[in-house]
């Protein structure tokens, strides 16, 4: 019989590179534009009303009690059956940039909270508008609480980009699964894969472990 | 649009859902209880003198935390086999939980030994009792006070992931829903009421670990 397998080449290595490119485009677009929406959300939250309060955090909530694995079969399928079906790429990426706003805005919300209130009553009553006072003094002094935590969220994302396979997306474990399947050769590949998702995420979880330690000292 | 919804298949597959939410609720306590030990263990590792479990502790904590969840399924699950070991999906998918849950709570722990003040174990030390009594009744409660919080959302997060099972063929819920999906092609329908029931059971989780967690913070209840 002759072999079915075939060995791994060289040139797989620069496929496997390919599937790691993917997973950095799908998680930088997710992290900004989540970022960015998970901003506004923590805002809404932070607005002195109750009923905006409660019913963002409601409908974010729901985001984050259901797995992220079925949130992105269920939009991938609505999209389909609407009538406007998107690119793989599309239809994940939307969901991660749902998922990680809900979030941020969890970080975001808890951010502003931590600023004393009278320090913005100050700023106010120095004569600061309110969108200066944000911008001065709420987002500077909150951004050192919230800092940590959304690098904790922004790693997340970068490992659940790796869901998106399931939607029939090749990023990197995708890619890996697809060598696997054609050379059996799963050790080297899955030491592979593993070094290449720890090198793109170790650097941002040291950022958060050294940010960490410089503000207990 | 003109897609028709079918919820009938759903509602007659409900029976079977149900069970296998069953499924997914074992996987998830026995990873929690096994990570919650075995981040114990990671993290006295960590905290230990010797170099070489320093380095085992870190590694297992690093690797963990820096590797998607779904890879660490599919390593237990797929990986082994060139050494000849076969894992279950039952086995792998809850061995990749254990993993990842474990190196979780050992910074956890980290975070809540910390919170404890120093001088309380000297004290518990000063007043006779041995290290191990200090531990167990004076520096122990005080940091799964403070861990509770934390932990509570480990428990939530072990839940969601093990619906990766699915992706490693393991029948708990989601791995259901994608069968009798593969027999109905009614994706929508089905996974809209697996989302439904892995909303109620997340919020079943926090209730559970809100009643569970009143002994343990009596005292300040009754401070206040």
């Amino acid at each position: 019989m002759t072999d079915v397998f075939t060995t791994l080449q060289w040139s797989d290595l620069i496929f496997l590179l390919e599937g790691a490119w993917k997973t950095i485009q799908i998680s930088v677009v997710s992290i900004l534009l989540g970022t960015l929406l998970g901003m506004v959300f923590g805002w809404l939250m932070s607005l002195n009303n109750k009923l905006i309060t409660f019913a963002v955090m409601a409908v974010l909530d729901v985001f984050r009690s259901v797995p992220l694995l079925i949130q992105l079969i269920l939009f991938d399928s609505f999209v389909a059956i609407a009538g406007f079906p998107l690119p793989a790429f599309w239809s994940g990426t939307i969901v991660l940039i749902i998922y990680t706003a809900s979030l941020v805005a969890v970080v975001v919300h808890s951010g502003i909270d931590a600023v004393p209130p009278g320090l913005r009553a100050a700023a106010r009553c120095l004569g600061m508008s309110y969108w200066q006072e944000m911008r001065h003094v709420t987002t500077p002094v909150g951004l050192r609480t919230a800092f940590p935590s959304w690098l904790g969220v922004a790693l997340a994302t970068i490992k659940d980009s790796a869901l998106v396979s399931a939607i029939g997306y090749v990023e990197l474990l995708r890619a890996s699964q697809i060598l696997n399947t054609r050379t059996q050769e799963s050790v080297k590949i899955m030491l592979l894969v593993g070094l290449i998702y720890f090198i793109i995420s170790y650097p941002l979880s040291r950022l958060g472990a050294r940010y960490e330690q410089r503000q207990k000292s | 649009m003109d897609y028709q919804f079918h919820w009938r298949p759903v509602i007659q597959a409900l029976p079977d859902l149900l069970k296998a939410s069953l499924v997914t609720l074992q996987v998830s306590l026995i990873a929690m209880a096994l990570g919650l030990m075995i981040g114990l263990v990671l993290y006295f590792f960590r905290a230990s003198q010797l170099r070489v479990l320093r380095g085992f502790g870190s590694t297992w904590v690093e690797i963990a935390r820096n590797t998607p969840s779904l890879f660490q399924i599919f390593v237990f699950y797929w990986g082994l086999g060139e050494f000849g070991i076969f894992l279950s999906s039952y086995t792998a998918v809850v061995a990749a939980l254990t993993f990842n849950c474990a190196g979780y709570m050992a910074e956890t722990y980290r975070g809540g030994f910390n919170a404890v003040n120093p001088g309380q174990d000297k004290a518990a030390r000063t007043l006779g009792m041995t290290r191990f009594q200090s531990m167990r009744y004076v520096v122990l409660p005080q940091v799964l006070r403070a861990i509770y919080g934390p932990m509570t959302n480990q428990f939530t997060w072990v839940i969601l992931a093990s619906s990766l099972g699915m992706l490693a063929g393991l029948r708990e819920l989601s791995g259901e829903t994608q069968y009798f999906n593969s027999r109905t092609f009614r994706t929508f329908e089905f996974f809209a009421a697996t989302a439904v029931i892995y909303y109620l059971i997340a919020k079943m989780a926090l209730l559970l670990m809100a009643l569970l967690g009143r002994p343990l913070f009596k005292a300040e209840r009754a401070k206040s």
